[in-house]
């Protein structure tokens, strides 16, 4: 009888961090990541995970020549500024923000329609032996018509 | 501890165990480094020979918005009679034909929005909305959202942003949720629907040089893209019927060469943008095209059936 009333208690406190890290994702994309888009409009599609240090994405998306785009990634206060790579069809790096002072965002267009490979890495900030920091990382894509 | 597992609480201290593992791998999305080997079906695509071993894949699609945009920007004239209508809300009782046609509305609303059509901005929303609640999705579309979209019903960058938002709470419900396969499922409809509507809005009579032909090329980029996408939820019927009916789309855009010279950034300082200069060499025929267009349209009315 006892059991009965313990094993649901138990099942929400495991479930519920796990649905709460999610939805702050959700918020913290909204809240954060979104707004870096300005003018752009935002395509609605959502990509956002929880990475701990040292650890990547990578999102592959199509892009057209008849748009202006701008790419928004955001990490956590938690983490140490995210960096993003961003390759062609080849394999070839066409931008780093690494390069450019770790920007959270990167405007381009395309003079023909492309499909791009976005690397996406956590570096490595705490010290060794310390437990890595993880936190949400969102990115987004904004466009508008040339 | 042989106590705790007597026979009457055995099966729910492993549905909890079952449940609280599933919910770990959900959280963050983590992926095995084994399931980043990724395979594209009768593809080869360079772009996935290199994967590394990522956490997180996103395999992301143009959104129904997107799609619209490319739509209208090729220079096509809005036409009513090719949206899914509206009053076929009704027949779509399943989860497969809910999540199918809130991409498939969900892209009929994003075309209306950017021709100024009003009552169907307001119609189609609602379509959305009964196909999002039907599926369970909380708040995807509230009722506030409706309110603000009649205020504004003639601001078209309100109502894009409307409609972003939305289309984002629905996704991002479904991946928190653990439904990834039903989030892939929404992306497929609203593709195929973008793919069908700019197929018919082609004039043949007027076929080479076309703008519109030019963006449908185009989609042959993304043909693998949506593969690896579903692939990633193979298992789901839907999701493993759906692999079959794109790889005809994939069968037919493989008779269509599109190649590109090497990508070149450059950085434009009066924009303060980078510049991917490239050039592509893109050929589809009228006959493959209406091969696409038949394959397209058969898939997309079995949809809205």
């Amino acid at each position: 009888m006892r059991s009965a009333r313990i094993i649901p208690l138990i099942i929400i406190t495991l479930l519920l961090p796990a649905l709460s890290v999610n939805g702050q994702c959700k918020a913290f994309a909204k809240k954060i990541c979104l707004p870096e888009l300005g003018s752009y409009t935002h395509d609605g599609n959502y990509h956002a995970a929880v990475l701990n240090e040292g650890e990547e994405a990578e999102l592959f998306k199509t892009f057209y020549s008849d748009m202006e785009y701008r790419l928004s990634v955001a990490g956590e206060e938690n983490l140490p500024p995210v960096e993003f790579t961003v390759y062609d069809a080849d394999s070839n790096v066409l931008y780093s923000n690494k390069e450019n002072g770790l920007a959270g965002t990167w405007d381009f267009r395309l003079e023909s329609s492309q499909q791009l490979r976005f690397s996406i890495r956590v570096p490595t900030a705490s010290q060794q032996g310390s437990t890595p920091a993880g936190g949400c990382v969102a990115i987004m894509f904004g466009f508008r018509i040339k | 501890m042989n106590k705790l597992f007597n026979k009457g609480i055995r099966l729910p201290v492993l549905l909890l165990i079952t449940a609280a593992l599933l919910a770990g791998c959900k959280q963050g999305g983590k992926r095995s480094k084994d399931e980043g080997a990724v395979s594209i079906p009768g593809g080869s695509a360079a772009i996935y020979d290199d994967i590394k071993q990522a956490e997180r894949i996103f395999y992301t699609l143009p959104s129904p918005l997107e799609s619209a945009m490319l739509i209208k920007s090729a220079g096509a004239v809005f036409n009513e009679g090719l949206l899914n209508p509206v009053e076929n809300t009704r027949n779509y009782l399943t989860n497969r034909s809910r999540a199918l046609n809130l991409g498939i509305y969900t892209c009929d609303l994003s075309f209306a929005s950017l021709y100024d059509q009003t009552q169907l901005i307001i119609d189609y929303m609602n379509a959305a909305k009964a196909m999002a609640d039907g599926l369970g999705i909380l708040d995807a579309i509230a009722d506030a959202d409706l309110d603000r979209l009649e205020e504004n019903i003639h601001d078209t960058e309100t109502i894009m942003d409307i409609i972003s938002q939305t289309y984002l709470n629905s996704s991002s419900y479904l991946e928190d949720n653990g439904q990834p396969a039903m989030a892939a499922i929404i992306l497929a409809g609203g593709w195929i629907e973008g793919l069908y509507l700019s197929t018919q809005l082609v004039d043949m009579n007027n076929f080479r040089g076309n703008r519109l032909v030019g963006r449908i090329v185009d989609q042959k980029l993304s043909v693998d893209i949506l593969l690896n996408l579903l692939n990633d939820n193979k298992g789901h019927p839907v999701i493993d019927e759906l692999i079959l009916q794109v790889a005809k789309i994939k069968k037919v855009f493989d008779k269509v060469t599109l190649t590109t010279s090497q990508v070149q950034p450059e950085y434009d300082q009066a924009a303060d943008a980078t510049v991917l200069k490239s050039e592509t060499d893109a050929d589809i025929t009228p006959e493959v095209f209406r091969e696409l267009s038949s394959v397209v349209t058969e898939i997309r009315n079995s949809f809205i059936k």
